[in-house]
């Protein structure tokens, strides 16, 4: 599990340019809160809009990714990932759940069948393919990712869009339904990612649901934050102040311009977010909070029962586990990518 | 011998394309003289500059191709090694940068910034040269320098950052001091405070002074002679006064003719040089200057033109005045 | 200074009441609600009645809120369902067992990830760039459970090296002073409980130590590409400045600032991590214990635990903070 999806690069950008503001300016005092920092850096990276050339930021933005062969190794792998995913289970040979082989599993000698012809990946400890397993598992480890990350990106989104909203265009109200906002979303920013899932967890019960919302509480702090800084961006932005003086409703702005131009940095957070996702879901299995099933092939289950035969079949480990390494390193890698690209200081 | 005797001096960015920031400049620099580096930016004033100290990022790596030689006291500096150029910087050749905010140290005190050099060059400890920190700020025109000594950048203004920088420059008495735009950050009145302190330190203490600059107004005070940089290369070069009598190459009288001046008549108006430093040519095709130049003839697309003349030289073949 | 510290002081009191408010809500959210975190499944429903009005649940919300709050002030967490023993004497026995571990984790992660991270930017483009680069990349994706697993595999029982499990030999009956065990053997002068103590410690810090380290490396490169290129440095090296002055007075000094910053922000998921090295090594820290307890669903625990741990948390970000102001000028408060 990654702590707190931390992004090392927007961390330092996100100090050093609010310090030189800040003396420029005469103010004092800055509290050097370097998460909170880090995603209203990102946030502001948004607020960048075309270079002289009059190519729009996105644009520009893909240009760059497509050079950058970190991405294109990234995409390649997560293009492969859904792949499987989407039409592996079509195509495998065995039912991941059939235990038809179980007579050939002897747990008490440690005798559990490696690969062969029928079986190109072996058998599990309860005598079912676990080719078909590691496939099929696909599936639901791109599920569980993707649901987390869209929950905690829609609920994030909400409430940051809402606290972003309030603050550029609201005034004094505004400045205060901002404040309230992310008071709260400060106190689950304060909470280590790990402990907030397990408290969710402990509340739903062992589900595969429980293990989406979970993980997904997680990232809504992050996605809030980081939708509120790049809103605020946007409204100091002079499309905001020209659109202000024209008379169009501030509504209107808010969601027909301030919006859709503050998306950028929450699109590279999410899929950055999709990475550790995914492995704080597996570390939710190892702690016993997953998936209750066993018979619905995941990564993380897989993994964490295999870790216990690791004397006997660390193949059993291997395959789970450079599964989750190999997708949530396609996931960091393309979100990396992207957010260099939006990052005109690493222009050039 | 002049003190320092750059001859033909190029330096090549490798890049997507190679870039051929500096072309073939060559000026002297007398001991005790002040002499002008002129041009627009982008005109690879600051470039020369860097390069003669062997401060360019990537210099010497091949990304960063430098020709030509810069003779300091007979040393040429763009074959020196490493150690040798940085005993040399600080001591024999200083430099003062255009940003003063940005060119001091944040998190270190002024004191300590001014001190380092004296401990590095002069091998002193840290109270006596605590003690002539002191002294170089007071020399430089701080007020109350032992305070200022303990305090951060943030902490002083504009004007008192660059003479704290001035006074980390001078701090060894080196014989050739750089000054890269050092007023363009400073407001207009802490601006001629600043010129005339260099005039006053460098005249104090015979040091020469390389005055990189686009404003002419600072060379008219300042400089015993100047060169006109454009695109790289030397367009204009002459002593002071004669370059303000009889400025000869177009893009030299389009400078002085977009100032600004209070004792214009009503009605006169400033006539700017068209297009910007965008718009050039390759030297190789022509006069770079060719595609903004209002006296542009067919003669100034065929070739390069040479520098002509050893007084007062100009590189143009359709110049305004001949002088 | 002092101001300062209080006004920080004081805005943590809102969250911490905040975070208190969620937590009492969630202990009474809980499936069966806090008598079936006490009883567990069993108990009549008469006993059950009984246990609702002696814990007072059958009271309005908000008295229960405030008798919460009081226990909470005089440190009482309540009692382990597990173990039935109170929570924070629980914590108190193993939190040293977690404090040396993180501590020793978060050492090796920043004795080596700064320099590594010093050198990938000055080498920019160079081998030992991308390889730092990637390998920090990846090495926050893998499961630190997993990686527990295979480092326990190889280094503890394939080769031997060092112990796989526990915090002390059994076989050695060391002296407990404090319970941070190294601590305890140079105290009492038994070297080799010390010497033992170490070793058990080595693969968990390592373990531990690879997700701070990944981010360390990356994050101290970052600062250093923007240092290098800041106008100061190239005045340092224009004073013909010694190579050492400029980067330690120079570089360094700037560009650690934003890496003090992280480090801070590491402790939340140190804690996290170590409650899942902590059970691959069997190492009796906190983090092990709430492994356990989650096993147990030991609510009253797990509670005390995100409490603990968002205190600690709070308080070492503004240790971290005050430690900013110290050294960065532009930041302290006059």
């Amino acid at each position: 599990m990654t702590p707190d999806n931390l992004t090392p690069e927007a961390a330092s950008g996100a100090t050093a340019p609010e310090q030189r503001q800040d003396e420029s300016s005469g103010l004092k005092g800055l509290t050097p809160k370097a998460k909170k920092q880090r995603l209203d850096r990102l946030a502001e990276l948004a607020a960048v809009h075309a270079d002289e050339k009059g190519r729009s930021l996105w644009a520009e933005a893909f240009r760059r990714v497509r050079k950058n062969p970190a991405a294109v190794i990234g995409a390649i792998v997560l293009l492969l990932f859904v792949l499987v995913a989407i039409i592996g289970p079509f195509l495998v040979p065995y039912s991941p759940t059939s235990t038809a082989w179980a007579d050939q599993v002897k747990e008490g000698q440690n005798i559990i069948p490696g690969p062969s012809s029928e079986h190109w990946f072996g058998l599990d400890h309860n005598g079912r393919d676990e080719f078909s397993r590691v496939i099929v598992g696909a599936r639901q480890t791109l599920l569980v990712g993707v649901v987390a990350t869209s929950l905690g990106l829609l609920v994030g989104c909400l409430l940051g869009g809402l606290a972003g909203s309030a603050y550029a265009l609201g005034g004094r109200r505004g400045r205060q339904v901002d404040n309230a906002i992310m008071r709260v979303v400060d106190m689950l920013l304060a909470m280590p990612s790990l402990l907030l899932a397990v408290s969710v967890a402990a509340l739903l019960g062992p589900s595969l649901i429980t293990v989406m919302i979970a993980v997904g509480v997680i990232s809504v702090p992050v996605f809030a934050r980081l939708l509120r800084g790049s809103m605020i961006a946007q409204g100091h932005a002079e499309y905001v102040t020209a659109a202000t003086a024209l008379g169009v409703r501030r509504g209107r702005i808010a969601l027909g311009h301030v919006l859709p131009n503050s998306l950028a940095p929450v699109l590279v957070q999410a899929t950055l977010t999709l990475a550790t996702a995914i492995i704080e879901a597996a570390a939710l299995s190892f702690l016993g909070l997953g998936n209750p099933d066993p018979a619905v092939p995941e990564w993380g289950v897989m993994l964490t029962d295999a870790l216990t035969r690791l004397e006997v079949a660390p193949r059993l480990t291997i395959y789970p586990a450079v599964g989750i390494i190999i997708t949530a390193f396609g996931f960091t890698l393309l979100g990396e990518a992207m957010r260099e690209a939006l990052d005109p200081k690493l222009r050039k | 011998m002049a003190l320092l005797e750059v001859e033909d001096l190029g330096v090549t960015f490798h890049a997507d394309r190679d870039v051929r920031a500096v072309d073939g400049v060559s000026f002297a620099v007398d001991a005790g003289k002040v002499v002008g580096l002129v041009g627009e930016s982008g005109c690879g004033k600051s470039v020369t500059s860097l390069a003669l100290i062997g401060l360019l990022p990537n210099q010497n790596t091949k990304r960063v191709r430098v020709d030509g030689s810069a003779k300091f006291d007979g040393l040429d500096l763009l074959r020196a090694d490493r150690r040798t150029l940085r005993d040399i910087r600080g001591r024999e050749i200083a430099m003062i940068f255009q940003d003063p905010l940005s060119s001091l140290n944040p998190v270190v005190p002024i004191g300590v910034q001014v001190a380092e050099v004296l401990i590095r060059h002069r091998g002193i400890g840290k109270h006596e040269a605590e003690r002539r920190s002191a002294e170089l700020l007071d020399r430089v025109g701080i007020p109350d320098p032992r305070r200022r000594l303990k305090e951060y950048p943030h902490q002083l203004s504009g004007g008192m950052r660059q003479r704290a920088l001035i006074a980390m420059a001078v701090a060894c008495r080196p014989r050739l001091l750089i000054a890269d735009e050092p007023t363009t950050a400073l407001d207009v009145t802490i601006q001629a405070q600043i010129l005339e302190l260099l005039k006053e330190l460098v005249r104090e203490d015979g040091t020469a002074l390389i005055m990189i600059t686009h404003d002419l107004g600072v060379v008219a005070g300042l400089c015993d002679s100047v060169n006109v940089l454009y695109a790289g290369r030397v367009v204009e070069s002459a002593g002071r006064h004669e370059l303000f009598a009889h400025p000869t190459h177009p893009y030299t009288v389009g400078l002085l003719n977009s100032i600004p001046r209070l004792d214009a008549l009503r009605g006169e108006e400033l006539t700017p040089i068209r297009g910007s430093v965008r718009d050039v040519l390759a030297w190789s095709a022509g006069c770079a200057f060719a595609p903004r130049c209002d006296r542009a003839i067919e003669t100034c697309l065929t070739g390069p033109p040479s520098l002509e003349g050893t007084n007062h030289s100009f590189r143009c073949v359709n110049p305004e005045v001949v002088p | 200074m002092f101001r300062y510290i209080v006004r920080r002081l004081l805005q943590l009191i809102p969250t911490l009441l905040g975070l208190s408010l969620i937590l009492f809500l969630w202990l009474h959210r809980l499936p069966g609600g806090p008598e079936t975190a006490i009883l567990g499944e069993r108990g009549t429903p008469e006993t059950r009645a009984q246990l609702r009005h002696d814990l007072g649940l059958d009271q309005p919300l908000w008295v229960q809120y405030g008798r919460f709050m009081k226990r909470m002030f005089t440190g009482d967490l309540g009692v382990s369902i597990n173990t039935h023993r109170p929570v924070v004497t629980e914590f108190m026995e193993r939190f040293p067992g977690t404090v040396e571990l993180t501590v020793s984790a978060l050492i090796i992660a920043i004795g080596l990830g700064i320099p590594l991270g010093y050198l990938a930017a000055r080498k920019r483009g160079g081998l030992l760039d991308y390889s730092s680069v990637a390998g920090s990349l990846l090495g926050v994706c893998v499961p630190i459970f997993v990686l527990a697993y295979l480092i326990k595999e190889v280094f503890a029982v394939k080769l031997g090296w060092f112990p796989s499990a526990g915090r002390q030999d059994v076989a050695i009956d060391a002296t407990r002073v404090t319970n941070f065990y190294v601590l305890d053997g140079i105290l009492t002068g038994e070297w080799d409980a010390a010497a033992d103590a170490l070793k058990h410690l080595v693969l968990p810090a390592v373990t531990l130590a690879t997700i701070p380290l990944a981010i360390i490396v990356r994050m101290t490169r970052a600062s250093v590409l923007e240092v290098l290129g800041e106008d100061y440095v190239r005045t340092a090296q224009a004073k013909g400045l010694t190579e050492r002055t400029v980067r330690g007075r120079h570089i360094m000094r700037n560009a650690l600032l934003p890496v003090v910053t992280t480090i801070g922000l590491l402790t939340g998921g140190l804690l996290s991590g170590a409650v899942l090295t902590e059970t691959v090594y069997a190492f009796t820290g906190i983090g092990q214990f709430i492994a356990e307890s989650i096993d147990h669903r030991d609510y009253p625990v797990l509670m005390g635990f995100i409490m603990f741990v968002a205190i600690i948390y709070v308080t070492v970000n503004l240790l971290v903070d005050v430690a900013y102001g110290v050294i960065d000028p532009r930041v302290r408060v006059r």
